[in-house]
């Protein structure tokens, strides 16, 4: 990686220029995302999609995109997320200036943008595939633009590894798709896929939740996902978080539901299966991390499995006939798409931000940065709100479609069905009870309390681009929370388009702030629900002041059981926090202590204790490494033919041409 | 205009019934106790007493506090008025019954425990971070268990709408008995008793460091702040002694709105809150508090009471 020489960039008209640069290249990319915003909302009002072909032609099909509505969702998820970070960009990016390279992180960053928007709007698989690899070598970079550090470098490596994993089974399945409809053009396959025998059908499923699989993070493919995040600037680890990993997403959906027209139960079930894995997984992995950017990383593996939830209650209904079911279940793994984008986005900005102003992740050192980051704190406590979807926030509106959907479930007469959805009802109440857990312990460690340490006491607040940044995606969780109807009236033709049935049968809007849902017959108002929880909280208010008159404060020290003074290191730990969890899940983690004491003169004089946990992943140890032998066993035996002669080479290619001529004659 | 003046009334009834009656439930838990125990024991208007002497009394803020701490107690009762007129205790359905249901009320709960517990490390004090990890690692057991078992009832009346599930079920009380629901009200009392914080999972008495849980919690709220909040936990006892009362046994609940109805819905409901209150009282009498790193053993029997509740319903039916 090139560095701007140190020379120059202590002459103050170069570092100017450099400014200046900056902020075009990020302007520009914000003017870029407020453009992808307004054709999104334009293809969703006209309910028309965009086509364009340009006239150079490669020799496997057009360069051809189609924005249809699929496409125009998760464009307008990527844009919106995109204007908000390319602000924050602005103000985030002028710690690099004495460190690193901004123009080619501005030139990385615009890219990624250029590649998902090619990625979102091919109209065949040849130019998708194209896009698909050009981001992912993108996000490499960015992932090692850090790369003095090591662990970045590790994080690109197996980055790396597991995209071309994904990559070369998506190739495959693009071949038994061309091969099976005789096109790469996705619209030519939408109507030839009826002539795909049932079994192809489920081998190009399986390949794509694979390979897609691999992209959205889920259990047990997210091994990348938790190094890659934090190693990352924080800005892309909200791009990352909140619109890449929805790629896998976005394929999914485009392939089994799109192209292939769905399939049998088993897809579905299949897809429950691996959701629930991955939600439960991904949340407890979080509540371990004290890491604070691995832990946002780890929540994205466990929303990822939310939406796979609605996808896959999608598939199982449609299945089994009960079509609006489908669409209400898709409808809602979608809004979570929308929703998790905002408020994880909004999460990794305010971490970037406590990132930047204490150069750690590391939460056991952090504390006290409400009073120090009161802006910063105050959008991250909005987002932690809402990604524990509670209300009224767009968490949880997004949560309860999905529980509405599972729950419509009952009425199907198939026993397996019977016994997934009860169980994925139950996995998905402990998810979301256990991220509530997690945020208490991510917000309250890090923004409460005494600093734990001189980097978070001598914390300065960001500048105004990265807190309007937040601020606008703060008000995104606020609005599409009250609002909801106004994204979920979009996606109801989206559905239709998808699945030929939209929700409105089970669930209708009333305006755009309330849902009624048929068949379990119930509803909520969002937007009521937050007036009455301000018009209440007035209640006590007047409540006290009848009865006791004015309110009387007066400031004091915390108790500390009469020691004279309370310091940072008496508090609660994020360790300490999570270790209940910890006993209660004790056979997930697999956990290993480790205590050390050293004693003077007698064991009730302790000088030092040293207590160390780790955590065994159970998909790693059992899973990965295995493989990983496996494949080294291989490689050693493979190397038995490298003599490193050139004859024994010549002799090969000898051998191998004879085998041909024999095998083709 | 007929119709507001109605609605507005049962609101207030609504409210009226659960935020005058908090205190009362905890005074019957109270005495009784005291007379299983042979000793006279507090009135069992104290607890008005008490609320009433903490809400004269000034508060005591930390100086490490952010303003966290002295919002959470207004958050905490108004989330739990909320539920409050979500949950129906003598008329079903509710005025404003369409502004959430089950789910609402287990995530309303959920947003003022994340508070409270945020208030809990917000002083930097040890024994608030203690109360706020145990409290939220029980929760995480404890909320799921209360949303199945709820829903396996749910289920049955064909909607989560805590009105229309209480209002279907008191119009056909044979649906009451079956085996599904006789799992989901064991489990639902097991996150009764955890929830609002009694013997066996958690004292309520108790300030020793080993064993409290929600006390420790809200150790350093005092004064105006801490009557909010005892209030507030008052009311979330109410809260599920309605739900108990309500889902299992909808007798006497009145449906159609005359004097008559309402009045033998009053008196029913006191009657089946202070039963319950009773059980509660002889349930802490007659255990001992758990360990509690035994409490997590009796929260997922819950859990699973739960679930197996739901499956038996999906499967069975009703």
């Amino acid at each position: 990686m090139i560095f701007i020489p140190r020379k120059r960039l202590a002459s103050d008209s170069a570092l100017k220029v450099a400014e200046a640069g900056k902020n075009v290249g990020f302007i520009l990319s914000c003017l870029g995302s407020v453009a992808g915003l307004l054709l999104s909302f334009s293809i969703f009002l006209s309910g028309q999609s965009l086509h364009l072909e340009l006239p150079q032609t490669t020799p496997l099909g057009a360069m051809a995109f189609t924005v249809d509505q699929l496409s125009a969702f998760f464009l307008g998820t990527a844009s919106f997320l995109g204007a908000a970070i390319s602000l924050y960009s602005l103000g985030y990016t002028s710690e690099y200036f004495h460190k690193r390279h901004v123009g080619l992180f501005i030139f990385l960053y615009n890219t990624l943008f250029l590649t998902l928007v090619a990625l979102l709007s091919a109209a065949n698989f040849v130019f998708f595939l194209f896009a698909w690899e050009v981001m992912s070598f993108t996000i490499y970079f960015l992932i090692v633009f850090e790369h003095d550090d090591e662990a970045s470098r590790r994080a690109g490596f197996l980055y790396v590894v597991m995209s071309h994993v994904g990559t070369a089974i998506l190739t495959g399945m693009i071949l038994v798709f061309f091969v099976q409809a005789g096109s790469f053009d996705f619209a030519a396959l939408r109507s030839n896929a009826h002539q795909i025998t049932p079994t192809l059908k489920s081998v190009i499923f399986l390949c794509s939740f694979i390979g897609f699989g691999v992209k959205a993070g889920i259990v047990p493919l997210h091994i990348w996902l938790p190094e890659a995040h934090p190693a990352t600037p924080s800005n892309i680890s909200a791009l990352m978080s909140g619109v890449i990993i929805k790629t896998g997403i976005y394929g999914i959906v485009r392939v089994s539901f799109d192209l292939l027209g769905t399939g049998p139960m088993w897809w579905g079930i299949l897809v429950l299966a691996v959701a629930v894995v991955s939600a439960v997984l991904g949340v407890l992995y979080a509540l371990m991390e004290h890491d604070l950017k691995r832990l946002l990383a780890y929540h994205s593996i466990e929303n990822i499995g939310i939406i796979l939830m609605g996808v896959g209650a999608a598939l199982v209904f449609n299945s089994t006939g009960n079509k609006t079911v489908a669409a209400l279940a898709l409808i809602a793994g979608l809004y979570h798409v929308l929703n998790h984008a905002t408020f994880k986005g909004l999460l990794f900005l305010g971490a970037g931000s406590v990132v930047r102003a204490t150069h750690t992740r590391n939460i056991e050192e952090l504390g006290g940065l409400a009073k120090k980051l009161p802006y910063t704190s105050f959008f991250f406590l909005i987002g932690a709100v809402a990604i524990s979807a509670l209300p009224p926030l767009n968490g949880f509106i997004s949560e309860w479609l999905t529980f509405q959907a599972l729950l419509l479930g009952f009425t199907t007469a198939d026993l397996t069905v019977k016994l997934a959805i009860p169980v994925t009802v139950a996995l998905l109440a402990l998810t979301g009870a256990l991220a509530a857990a997690c945020f208490v312990k991510a917000y309250g460690i890090t923004f409460l309390g005494l600093p734990r340490s001189n980097a978070a006491d001598k914390a300065k607040e960001s500048p105004r681009s990265m807190l309007v940044a937040m601020g606008i995606l703060a008000l995104g969780c606020v609005v599409l929370g009250i609002f909801p109807g106004i994204a979920l009236s979009a996606l109801n033709p989206l559905s239709a388009s998808l699945l030929g049935a939209s929700m409105t049968n089970e669930v209708s809007l009333v305006g755009p702030t309330m849902i009624l849902s048929a068949s379990p017959s119930t509803s909520i108002a969002p937007a009521l629900m937050l007036a009455l929880l301000a018009g209440f909280a007035g209640l006590p208010i007047v409540a006290g002041i009848l009865m006791g008159g004015k309110l009387r404060t007066r400031i004091a020290k915390t108790w500390v059981c009469g020691i004279e003074t309370l310091r940072p290191r008496m508090q609660y730990t994020a360790t300490g926090f999570s270790k209940p969890i910890r006993l209660i899940f004790s056979s997930i983690y697999r956990a290993r202590h480790e205590i050390e004491i050293s004693e003077d003169v007698s064991p009730y004089f302790k000088t030092e204790i040293r207590y160390e946990v780790t955590m065994e992943h159970i998909f790693e140890e059992k899973l990965y490494k295995p493989a990983m032998r496996g494949i080294l066993s291989v490689a050693r035996f493979g190397r038995r033919i490298q003599t490193g002669h050139i004859q024994s080479y010549l002799a090969y290619i000898f051998i191998v041409l004879i085998i041909l001529l024999w095998a083709t004659g | 205009m007929n119709d507001i003046i109605t609605n507005a009334l049962l609101l207030i009834l609504q409210l009226g019934v659960t935020v005058l009656m908090a205190p009362f439930i905890f005074g019957i838990i109270k005495k009784t106790k005291a007379r299983i125990q042979n000793r006279r024991g507090p009135s069992i208007f104290q607890p008005y007493a008490d609320l009433t002497k903490l809400l004269k009394k000034e508060v005591v803020i930390s100086e490490n506090a952010s303003w966290l701490f002295s919002f959470t107690p207004y958050l905490l009762i108004a989330s739990t008025l909320v539920i409050v007129i979500l949950v129906p205790t003598v008329f079903a359905p509710l005025p404003f019954h369409w502004i959430g249901d089950i789910i609402t009320v287990a995530y309303l709960l959920a947003l003022g425990r994340f508070f409270l517990a945020l208030a809990g490390l917000d002083t930097a004090s040890g024994f608030g971070g203690l109360g706020s990890s145990r409290e939220m690692s029980i929760a995480s057991i404890v909320e799921p268990a209360m949303m199945l078992s709820i829903f396996a009832v749910a289920v049955t009346a064909g909607s989560t709408n805590l009105s229309i599930v209480v209002r279907s079920l008191s119009t056909t009380p044979a649906s009451i008995f079956n085996p599904s629901h006789l799992l989901a009200f064991v489990a639902l009392f097991i996150v009764t008793i955890a929830e609002t914080g009694r013997i066996p999972v958690d004292n309520p008495e108790t300030h020793l460091e080993l064993t409290m849980i929600h006390e420790a919690m809200i150790l350093e709220y005092s004064g105006r702040y801490l009557a909010f909040i005892e209030w507030a936990s008052q009311m979330k006892m109410v809260i599920f002694l309605s739900l108990l009362a309500n889902l299992f046994f909808p007798i006497g609940l009145a449906t159609v709105l005359s004097p008559a109805a309402l009045g033998v819905s009053i008196v029913a409901f006191v009657a089946k809150m202070t039963l319950l209150a009773i059980g509660i009282a002889l349930v802490e009498s007659t255990n001992a508090k758990l360990r509690l790193f035994r409490v997590p053993d009796l929260l997922m029997t819950a859990f699973i009471l739960s679930l197996l509740s739901l499956i038996l319903y999906f499967i069975v039916g009703a």
